[in-house]
């Protein structure tokens, strides 16, 4: 033992001070990025009057528990509830649309970015990411000007497309990266027996790839769940094809109660939540892939 | 014989690798075509439509009447926009916006990521919570935010009241600025910014949390062994081998950060609506489109913002770059 480690030297108290410091710090962001989370849960299940009277109590007895917010939540329009169930069905189908055709197009530009040289690659792969250099409402107003005069601004489709192309780059960038760690030798050796382009792309590298594109998905299904500018932009006018993001942003009107707006929110966070759970790993490992070097 | 045989393989082995080539060429170009369609038809081309359309005076009323491309150029959308003190003004928040949200994030997520850095039970659970901020929707967080500082029902101003001797509840989000007294001396403060600016940050520090966990777990132990070995305290070892090794995925995270929150508009716009000394960019360029539906002013403004975000990204690159070869 070096002299300089005895009871008061500065080792000594600096590591003392982290190991008490270390569970305080841990505490402490586990304070700030759940209790939000769990208020909302707790608001969305007491009666308004309780918040009210006592907005500082953070425990809700069993029998205070409410679920008419919820009621008035997901209840149809016409009787006199604020129609979310359509819109979670109108969210679901937006998201899975646009997980759907952007992955189609962005595995075959992910798979030739990474394996093939053609002229104009470097250049490509840097053109796709300057996407995300510009703020999403300047893409908004020509777009918004556009489909006005088409007439068809309010058309879910129409969305799926725009989502499409804010959520291409980053997909492309996550499964190219992967496509870079499959051994070419894989490859080859279909090749030698024959294969086409297309078969290996099919055969081999898709099947490898399932985790990585799987991750990818995820991550566009996010996005697209909860995106909102766009939502508010192209869908505000027509009712019935609303988000839950946009639903939820339109409930805070003077007349609706917090504890509605907190059961908005947690009909609107809770897919988001569960889905994260399944796939943490796989997700935050596609999203950091070669960030560890550096 | 032999010889020839051998030159005749080669041959035809170098017009394989040719053929080869084009083939993969003419491949790679027709798989990467539909992503390139995409980015050509919904994002180049709008910025270039947006580009002339912030040199025509155009209403969206006038919009089913107005042949878009053929109007009068003009550049009086710019005018008056260095004349608008409202302008100046959201452009000065921007920028005070995207820098210490940036800032905030990072301090954030780098303390984070070294809290949870060694193995500890529940380790797995911590580093999920922390990343919820940043996965929940922000129509949902945002609102949260504003129920927990509401100066009516808001959980915060409560705690404040009752058990921190408030005299009164804070608006957070309504009042443009207020004053603190520490140790006697008042200072003033603008709420609502400040309100924005730790919502911001808590909102996006799970990113940075990430991206530094990640390295750090990449990181080799076996520096800061040695440095331990030879009595370093656990400061030193941060500030001379951790921290190093760290300036680049922070450098990364920092470019990254500052675009996406100089961009921003729906933390803005769903916290405050751009009220109480709040007004970015963003959310001036959307109540331009749409409240005013002036579309000549809001492209204008859009511009601008690219370009000065382009001019910041070069002038950082260059500062980096030069900083590089220094070294």
């Amino acid at each position: 033992m070096t002299p300089s480690r005895s009871r008061w030297s500065r080792y000594a108290i600096e590591t003392r001070a982290l190991r008490l410091l270390r569970p305080l710090g841990i505490a402490f962001f586990l304070l700030i990025t759940v209790f939000p989370f769990y208020y909302m849960i707790l608001l969305s299940m007491r009666d308004l009057s309780a918040v009210i009277e006592s907005p500082g109590s953070i425990v809700v007895g069993l029998s205070e528990i409410s679920t008419d917010a919820y009621a008035r939540v997901l209840r149809p329009t016409d009787d006199g509830g604020e129609g979310f169930v359509r819109l979670l069905f109108n969210s679901l189908g937006l998201a899975v649309g646009t997980v759907i055709v952007t992955l189609a197009v962005s595995i075959l530009g992910a798979y030739a970015v990474a394996r093939l040289q053609f002229f104009g690659r470097r250049p490509i792969g840097f053109l796709f990411l300057s996407v995300y250099l510009f703020p999403p409402i300047l893409l908004a107003i020509p777009l918004f000007v556009a489909f006005s005069r088409l007439g068809l601004r309010g058309e879910l489709p129409v969305l799926v497309i725009v989502y499409v192309a804010q959520t291409l780059p980053i997909s492309v960038y996550m499964l190219r990266n992967y496509f870079e760690t499959v051994p070419v030798s894989l490859e080859e050796a279909a090749e030698v027996d024959g294969a086409t382009r297309l078969q290996i792309i099919r055969k081999v590298s898709l099947p490898l790839a399932v985790p990585a594109i799987a991750a990818t998905g995820l991550f566009v299904f996010m996005i697209a769940w909860n995106e909102f500018l766009f939502a508010l932009l192209f869908l505000v006018e027509e009712r019935s094809n609303w988000t839950v993001s946009l639903g939820v942003s339109q409930l805070q009107t003077i007349e609706t109660p917090a504890t509605t707006l907190m059961a908005g929110s947690v009909i609107l966070t809770v897919p988001i939540i569960v889905l994260f759970l399944f796939a943490e790993r796989l997700m935050t490992e596609g999203l950091t892939r070669g960030a560890e070097k550096g | 014989m032999a010889v020839e045989l051998q030159a005749g393989s080669a041959k035809r082995g170098r017009r394989a690798q040719a053929t080869r080539a084009r083939r993969d060429s003419r491949a790679g170009m027709a798989l990467v075509s539909p992503t390139f369609i995409v980015v050509l038809v919904m994002v180049i081309l709008p910025v270039l439509w947006a580009l002339a359309l912030s040199f025509q005076r155009i209403r969206l009323i006038q919009l089913r009447q107005l042949d878009l491309f053929g109007g009068e150029y003009t550049l009086r959308n710019y005018e008056r926009l260095l004349s608008d003190s409202g302008f100046l003004e959201a452009a000065r928040t921007t920028l005070i916006y995207s820098v210490f949200g940036t800032l905030g994030a990072i301090a954030l997520g780098l303390i984070a990521a070294l809290l949870v850095r060694s193995s500890f039970r529940g380790r797995g659970l911590v580093r999920g919570a922390m990343l919820l901020p940043y996965i929940a929707p922000v129509v949902a967080v945002t609102f949260i935010w504003r129920v927990l500082l509401s100066p009516q029902l808001g959980f915060v101003n409560a705690v404040g009241t009752d058990v921190l001797g408030w005299n009164s509840p804070i608006p957070f989000l309504s009042q443009e600025s207020g004053t603190i007294t520490l140790f006697g001396l008042s200072l003033g403060v603008p709420t609502a910014l400040l309100a924005v600016l730790a919502f911001e940050a808590w909102h996006s520090f799970p990113f940075a949390f990430l991206f530094i966990l990640a390295r750090l777990q990449g990181m080799p132990g076996d520096i800061e062994e040695a440095a331990r070995v030879d009595g370093a305290t656990p400061t030193q070892i941060f500030r001379h081998i951790i921290l190093p090794q760290l300036a680049s995925v922070i450098a990364l995270i920092a470019v990254l950060r500052f675009i996406f929150t100089f961009n921003a508009f729906d933390e803005i716009y769903l916290l405050t609506n751009g009220a109480a000394g709040t007004e970015v960019l963003a959310t001036q360029i959307y109540s331009l489109l749409t409240a005013r539906s002036d579309v000549g002013s809001s492209a204008a403004v859009a511009m601008f913002m690219a370009a000065a975000l382009a001019v910041l990204l070069l002038v950082y690159l260059k500062f980096f770059a030069e900083k590089d070869r220094m070294q």
